[in-house]
């Protein structure tokens, strides 16, 4: 267990160094800083001094190395917009993507887990087809549809809720509701194909033969096995909690991180951006690295497996 | 493919021939090998390969032409007339003659980047399955790296960097989904190794070359084709994505993501330019992964 705990964190530390390594080479090809910073216009001298005082005349491993110490210490550089530490601006926009996608992903949860489940128990008959028709539509459906469509019915015609913007708990409804539908198909597909795999299983079969009531049989064999896959799907989500607004954010023009990234992105804010990447990258790195370490915890054959197979 | 389309319907016909029932069986017979939906699929990817192909022709209109007078024109049987069927937004532009560009401009990038990715998914793959050890462990760490990270936030961050150009947005869209189809090929190339044609033609001298592309390829071509078709629809999600953000793909150029964009600041007095594309986007991913789908129940055995 020691040494799977190692590797899985191993392997989160190198995508962690991939991920700063991308920062740092999209960072070097996006062109000359001086240039960019100073405009083409500035005096030799400038550029001169400019480049000694960041560095950049340096080797290229040394800037790369010391990129890296200055991610450590959190120095990511300003706002080229209103020159606040671009960390602090990314930070105050977290807690309102976290108002939305949390409640998403506990709708996303509390629909797609029972229709997956749902479907899988009553596979080949009208209810299953009905499920995953719906859920296929989640898939093939894009979210600024989806939540076009929902602005469309409830606040355009019925009026009932606001289009977009925030202030009140009525303007998250509807960027909540449409991650929240569409979250709920990928876990109600995801579910189904588990148990279907779970329900195929000698053990099943050895549980109703042995007499158990189906229903104890679905419960306590069937129910917990199949949780094994559907957690990875639900880790991914949590590690985008971040992550999975930027579309659904700028249809409903609420003021998150994803909404920011967008508008970083449009003005070319590199600060912001970087730290978005970054910040993104490490809760998906964290996110996947607990996933991981439970999946060892709950199913100790993969620990076994993985060291078997020596990766 | 084709070839492979028609091997249903030659099952289904034999069938039919053996049957000693009326002509209702094999209409029976005819749909549960040929799916209602999934021949309304392959309708829908049919009609849209038309238009790729024919795009300007088929346009009644300049997909740019402006027509200030009938700004806002709602499509036919909504109030409008038969010269904008579907309508013509905020500038007077043909709805109809744009969502025909759209979709020309979302197939043509979904299917050079779905090449890219293949390409590249394939080659690494291939390299990992034939040089095992350090160089296969490097390719796995970088596919570990990919799949753990949202594509949609690295599209995003190489935009800002780097700005945005026709051909970078190719590109770019072209490793979205690499991972999957090299973690495929990997897989299904270290197991061709083990069969009996892969050591034959080894003994008998061929270059690695030579037993890479010749025989595995052609034997896992199948199912790369399938995943690659499950690849298509997310490239068109992705793109339509970034574009509906309006960091996609630049005006005057449309795309599919684009119209709907732009569309959406006109939702409340004019829905049309917003939903004709949406429903575009909608019908083209549904009918390729119910292909899709449909394609990789016909071949994976063990699913029968």
């Amino acid at each position: 267990m020691l040494r799977y705990t190692f590797l899985r964190i191993f392997r989160a530390l190198i995508t962690v160094t991939l991920i700063v390594s991308l920062a740092f080479v999209i960072l070097r090809m996006s062109g000359d800083p001086a240039i960019i910073i100073l405009g083409p216009e500035a005096p030799p001298e400038a550029y001169a001094a400019f480049r000694s005082n960041w560095g950049l005349d340096q080797p290229i491993w040394i800037q790369y190395l010391k990129f890296f110490g200055a991610v450590s210490q959190g120095d990511l550089g300003n706002s080229m917009r209103d020159g606040r530490s671009a960390l602090q601006v990314v930070g105050e926009r977290v807690p309102l993507t976290l108002a939305i996608t949390i409640p998403a992903l506990f709708l996303k949860i509390l629909i797609g887990l029972p229709a997956g489940i749902c479907a899988a128990l009553y596979r080949n008959t009208y209810i299953d087809r009905l499920i995953m028709t719906v859920s296929v539509m989640g898939f093939t459906v894009p979210s600024f549809v989806l939540g076009l469509v929902l602005a469309l019915i409830f606040a355009v015609k019925l009026g009932w809720l606001p289009s977009g913007g925030s202030g009140t708990w009525q303007h998250a409804i509807l960027p909540i509701l449409t991650m929240g539908l569409i979250g709920a198909a990928v876990i109600a597909r995801f579910t189904r194909s588990a148990m279907l795999e779970v329900l195929g299983q000698p053990y099943i079969r050895a549980a109703s033969a042995k007499g158990l009531v189906w229903r104890d049989v679905v419960t306590s064999h069937a129910l917990p096995n199949a949780a094994i896959p559907t957690l990875t799907i639900v880790g991914f989500m949590v590690g985008s909690l971040v992550a999975g607004a930027v579309v659904v954010e700028s249809v409903f023009s609420w003021p998150g991180v994803g909404r920011l990234l967008v508008t970083a992105v449009a003005n070319r804010d590199l600060a912001v951006v970087q730290v978005i990447l970054l910040f993104i990258g490490f809760t998906m790195v964290f996110a996947n690295l607990t996933v991981d370490l439970l999946y060892g915890w709950v199913d100790p054959r993969l620990r076994t497996k993985q060291l078997q197979a020596g990766s | 493919m084709t070839l492979e389309l028609n091997d249903p319907k030659s099952l289904a016909e034999d069938s039919g021939s053996g049957s000693v029932f009326t002509a209702k069986d094999r209409l029976t017979a005819f749909f549960e090998t040929w799916p209602p939906l999934v021949l309304f699929a392959l309708f829908w990817i049919a009609l849209c390969a038309v238009v790729v192909a024919f795009a300007p022709l088929i346009a009644p209109y300049d997909f740019m032409a402006m027509d200030l007078p009938s700004r806002l024109t709602p499509p036919v049987f909504f109030g409008g007339v038969w010269t904008h069927p579907l309508g013509t937004d905020e500038l007077g532009r043909d709805v109809l003659s744009r969502l025909i560009i759209s979709i020309r401009i979302s197939v043509v990038i979904a299917f050079l980047s779905t090449l890219i990715a293949a390409t590249l998914g394939v080659t690494l793959g291939f390299l990992a399955a034939y040089f095992r050890g350090r160089v296969e462990q490097l390719i796995l760490i970088l596919i570990d790296a990919q799949a753990s990270m949202p594509f949609m936030i690295i599209a995003l961050a190489v935009l800002a960097f780097l700005g945005n150009s026709l051909t970078l947005f190719v590109i770019l869209m072209g490793f979205y989904g690499w991972e999957r189809i090299a973690r495929i090929a990997r897989g299904l190339a270290i197991s061709a190794n083990e069969q009996g044609y892969a050591t034959a033609v080894r003994d008998l001298g061929a270059s690695p070359w030579r037993i890479y592309s010749r025989h595995i390829l052609p034997n896992i071509a199948s199912t790369l084709i399938v995943s690659m078709t499950l690849n298509f629809p997310e490239v068109i999600l992705l793109e339509s994505g970034l574009s509906f953000l309006g960091l996609g793909i630049q005006p005057p150029m449309t795309s599919l993501g684009n119209m709907v964009g732009y569309g959406r600041d006109y939702i409340q007095s004019a829905p049309w330019i917003m939903l004709a594309p949406s429903v575009a986007i909608v019908l083209t991913t549904l009918s390729i992964s119910i292909v899709g789908d449909w394609m990789r129940d016909l071949f994976d055995p063990t699913l029968k």
